[in-house]
């Protein structure tokens, strides 16, 4: 009996990585803990996230079961859908906020481009492994043009921030799969140069949002509110913080989306360096089990997807906290597995629950 | 760096090569993570500990408010605790004019919801027009409790409108003291400019009244008291979300008042319908009984900014309201003159009290005739005589004796042409002529036929009504002068401690008792037998006092002045100036009734009746004045 029970516990955890789980829980608790505090002690804010964290915790855990084949089967179908709704949100999309970013399904609408943070890495990690046995030169420019026809269509929506997001990703791909240094300085030459020009071609809140950032006070109370807001709340939180609770930019109502995009300024304020530390170690730790699971993925897709996913989950956090501290301009990027918000938590967690997949099926490939 | 365990069985498919390659893109990017994460840690290191008590300043300032409680400003009472300036809390509606973009639109739709007279419009425009920055502004004050409830309706509609709790001052006695107390107005930008200067800039802070003029203006820092501070902190919206710290307010000192507002009021009834002002002073002390200059005008409507039409009215009246007769008008002094260039002749030894000259009706000097009023004269005239029934000759020949620069000197022990130093500023200093004086005014020498004339009190000495007093008072208090002081004593009203403002000697004039002696018994014969005996007639106490007439446009050689025959502005200004009881004063007055004549017609029955109520208590009766007829009384 015990030996019964032994092995169908092991079996429903023969796919989940202890290390990832731990820290991911973590990450929650910390959450949960800051969500509190940020809602000015909702506790029905932090119920709800708990309910987010269940959900992205049956999405890990059923990804991680997923074999990474079954992944490479659906990646050309994910991709092409996902550019066929983007077509369609340029044609039909509702505009929100002077962007034309959802689409309608029926009685809900989506965001397309949050399937193509998961589809473009996927999509090029499928069409490199594909080719590896034959990689040419111009296997490099249809995986850029794989990558830039989304972007493109997200750009124009425009989505800066989440353009750039699926573009690292892309571009991560891209790197792994070995892109020739020379071409790597040579686009990067291009893109400072081409800078001027992206510029010109930027909408005028996109232009205000890096301007802002090179000099938040020259608009205090526009759109330099954020920025300073956050910037105040993080440096007066000191080498210790100002305790749970304590936070006076938060309670007073200085942050703005304390819970969601800006919430670790809330954390920064009361926790301090040393609560900022310990945050970028448990980020770093997340990011180094990725990384040591890519490095051992048996196949060129699962390496490609896998570091995609590990270096995806490193730019959120980094391009979060960057924007709270004031290093870079407000996009609108949550704290991965601590911002509040549904969407984000499963994303990030299937991503999780994938690499997860890439850990636990090697013997699987082998055979 | 990972665990670098070659899996055989992945080496089917990727040579070996390949496998290092992406291992060391792999290591690339973790190395790339690391420095990024460094990077942040670097910025946090930046921001939360080099620059971590910037922006705890900063925090701390997003946090805390500092909001000034303006203390209850003193009142102003008379000597019997009649109320003559005090505060009420009533509402407000005010707009912040910085936070509009259109005013006019604005309250054109505040209109809808409340009252607003065009009168409110030009008074807030003119309020706009000098206010500092960033101050809110009354658009209407004395909200009623409905016109407040509909307000709260509605003031999602109005954003930079609120209703503020205010105290406002008020003089209940309205005109009557009008020039004595004065009044409060908002601060303007050179009121403010000079705060800073002073460094009282901060004890100012949410104070938007100052005061103006009169007590308010000169004991302002008595009345203002001591700004309190609270410590709120406050939400990103900037309301107040609990109170740090409170350091309470200090209410300004009352002022108490040596003046009788019975008096003052019975002063003003008395004058009719007359301009003119009266001081009266308490000889032993220098202490100001009644301050009355009429007409006078409305303090009230000063306190929130007076509205343009008001203040035109005020302004361009022909009877000039605004001005502070009794402080800053300047009159000839006329033959109120006369007692003191009597002490004059007696000092210099030039006449001997019973040395009597012939008046054979006025006196020859070069090819000029000065003419007295009597015609055919006044026959021997010693100096009781010249007083009693004010006899021009003889002060015509004492003047020309004298000569000028020894008028001057002896006049400017009496306070003549310097300012008396009374407690309220606005003062002026009126003009005693001299050889210098003229030199410096008109760069012209001094003419001896100019010295003639200023002995009856004419020509060029002009002096204020508070001068005369002060003069007459020397008389009364035997050649003693206190500084005029209208204040009695500061009360500080927590601790109830009085602050007495002393009477200060200002000097002892050079004077003998014997001298002064004559003149007092002459001033006594004045109201007994001479020009002021029909006003005296039956009074029981007795009364010392001179008359006089100042000339408001110079008569051609020849002429007589016939009161009918000159335009009512251009007519002669009545004078009196007495004492009562004459052995021991109680009381100096000075009166002057504007274009009214003589002085014994006009003034000296306003001076019997203050005599009459301070005295004896007796309610004043308002003087008509015909001033039409003719029965011309010699002065």
């Amino acid at each position: 009996m015990p030996h019964l029970i032994k092995r169908v516990s092991r079996l429903l955890t023969a796919h989940l990585d202890v290390q990832l789980l731990l820290v991911t829980a973590l990450l929650m608790a910390v959450s949960l803990v800051v969500i509190f505090s940020g809602s000015n002690q909702n506790l029905l804010r932090v119920s709800s996230q708990m309910i987010n964290m269940l959900v992205a915790f049956a999405v890990m855990y059923a990804f991680a079961n997923i074999p990474p084949h079954f992944l490479m089967r659906i990646a050309l179908p994910l991709y092409v859908f996902g550019v066929m709704l983007l077509v369609c949100v340029a044609l039909f999309g509702d505009i929100v906020n002077g962007a034309r970013r959802w689409l309608h399904v029926g009685v809900t609408r989506i965001q397309p481009s949050e399937i193509m943070k998961i589809a473009v890495p996927l999509m090029l990690a499928w069409y490199f492994d594909r080719y590896a046995k034959s990689l040419r030169f111009t296997n490099y420019i249809v995986a850029a043009a794989l990558l830039f026809i989304p972007v493109g269509l997200v750009v124009r929506q425009p989505d800066l921030g989440t353009a750039m997001l699926i573009s690292a990703a892309g571009c991560y791909v891209l790197f792994l799969a070995g892109l020739s240094w020379r071409i790597i300085i040579g686009l990067a030459v291009a893109g400072a140069a081409s800078l001027p020009l992206l510029w010109s071609i930027m909408h005028d809140y996109q232009r205000q949002r890096i301007l802002t950032l090179v000099d938040p006070s020259q608009d205090p109370l526009g759109a330099g509110y954020h920025t300073i807001q956050s910037t105040i709340a993080v440096g007066s939180g000191g080498i210790l913080g100002k305790g749970w609770l304590q936070g006076t930019q938060t309670h007073l109502d200085f942050i703005p989306e304390r819970t969601t995009d800006f919430i670790f300024a809330v954390y920064s304020e009361e926790f301090g360096l040393l609560g900022n530390v310990l945050l970028l170690f448990l980020f770093m730790l997340v990011i180094a089990r990725g990384m040591v699971i890519t490095a051992n993925a048996p196949t060129l897709f699962t390496r490609l997807f896998g570091g995609a996913i590990t270096l995806t989950f490193f730019t959120y956090a980094f391009v979060n906290m960057g924007m709270v501290s004031g290093i870079l301009p407000v996009v609108g990027v949550p704290l991965p597995l601590i911002s509040y918000g549904g969407t984000s938590l499963v994303t990030i967690c299937l991503g999780l629950g994938i690499l997860m997949s890439i850990q636990t099926h090697k013997k699987l490939v082998q055979s | 760096m990972p665990e670098l365990i070659i899996n055989p069985g992945v080496e089917i498919r990727n040579s070996k090569f390949e496998l290092y390659q992406f291992r060391m893109r792999l290591a690339i990017a973790s190395g790339f993570v690391m420095f990024m994460f460094f990077l942040l840690f670097v910025r946090f290191f930046y921001l939360q500990v080099i620059q971590h008590e910037h922006y705890d300043t900063l925090a701390e300032a997003n946090r805390i408010s500092i909001v000034s409680i303006v203390p209850n400003r003193g009142i102003i009472v008379d000597s019997a605790g009649v109320l003559l300036a005090t505060n009420y809390s009533a509402y407000t509606l005010e707009i912040m004019p910085h936070k509009v973009d259109n005013i006019e639109a604005l309250i054109d739709q505040l209109a809808t919801v409340v009252e607003i007279t065009p009168k409110d419009r030009r008074r807030f425009k003119k309020l706009t027009e000098e206010s500092k920055s960033f101050e809110s502004l009354p658009i209407r004050n004395r909200l009623s409790d409905e016109e407040i409830a509909r307000f709260a309706a509605n003031r999602y509609r109005f954003p930079g409108v609120e209703i503020n709790a205010r105290l406002f001052r008020q003089y209940p006695q309205g005109e009557v003291f009008s020039h004595v107390v004065g009044h409060i107005g908002r601060i303007n930008q050179r009121e403010l400019d000079n705060l800073v200067e002073s460094g009282l800039d901060a004890n100012y802070r949410g104070t938007d009244y100052i005061g103006k003029v009169g007590l308010e203006q000169s004991y302002e820092t008595q009345l203002h008291g001591t700004t309190g501070v609270e410590e709120v902190e406050v939400d990103s919206g900037g309301r107040a979300v609990r109170t740090l710290s409170r350091s309470a307010p200090v209410s300004g000192n009352n002022l108490v008042l040596k003046l009788d507002a019975k008096l003052q009021e019975a002063v003003y009834r008395a004058f009719g319908n007359n301009r003119g002002a009266l001081v009266a002073i308490e000889p032993s002390t220098g202490g100001v009984l009644a301050f009355v200059s009429k007409p006078g005008f409305d303090p009230n409507l000063f306190v929130d900014g007076i509205d343009p039409q008001n203040w035109r009215e005020l302004n361009e009246s022909i009877d000039r309201p605004m001005l502070n007769r009794a402080l800053a008008g300047t009159y000839p002094p006329g033959s109120t003159f006369k007692p003191f260039m009597a002490l004059a002749a007696l000092f210099y030894g030039k006449r001997r009290p019973e040395q009597a000259i012939s008046d054979p009706g006025g006196f020859q000097f070069g090819n000029h005739f000065f003419r007295d009023d009597k015609v055919g004269g006044h026959g021997a005239v010693d100096m009781y005589k010249s007083i009693v029934v004010s006899c021009d000759t003889y002060y015509y020949m004492l003047a020309n004796d004298l000569g000028i620069d020894n008028i001057a000197k002896f006049m400017g022990q009496f306070g003549f042409g310097s300012r008396t130093g009374i407690d309220i500023t606005g003062e002026s200093a009126g003009i005693l002529p001299s050889q210098a004086w003229k030199m410096k005014r008109f760069r012209q020498k001094w003419y001896a036929g100019e010295t003639i004339s200023v002995g009856i009190g004419q020509g060029y000495n002009t002096y204020t009504p508070l001068q005369l007093a002060h003069a007459i008072a020397a008389i009364a208090n035997d050649g003693v002068m206190y500084r005029p002081h209208i204040v009695d004593y500061v009360e500080n009203i927590v601790t109830r401690g009085r602050t007495v403002v002393e009477p200060q000697p200002l000097r002892k004039i050079d004077i003998q008792p014997e001298h002064l002696q004559v003149v007092k018994n002459a001033l006594v014969g004045v109201n007994k037998e001479g020009t002021g005996a029909r006003a005296f007639a039956g009074a029981p106490y007795v009364s010392a006092g001179k008359t006089g007439t100042a000339q408001v446009i110079a008569i051609k050689q020849g002429e007589k002045y016939v009161e009918s025959r000159v335009a009512e502005r251009h007519r002669d200004h009545a004078l009196f100036v007495a004492y009562a009881p004459a052995d021991a004063p109680r009381i100096a007055l000075a009166v002057i009734v504007e274009n009214a004549g003589f002085g014994a017609r006009a003034a000296a029955p306003i001076a019997r009746q203050v005599f009459d109520y301070y005295l004896l208590g007796k309610q004043p009766t308002p003087i008509g004045v015909d001033k039409d007829s003719n029965d011309a009384s010699p002065d």
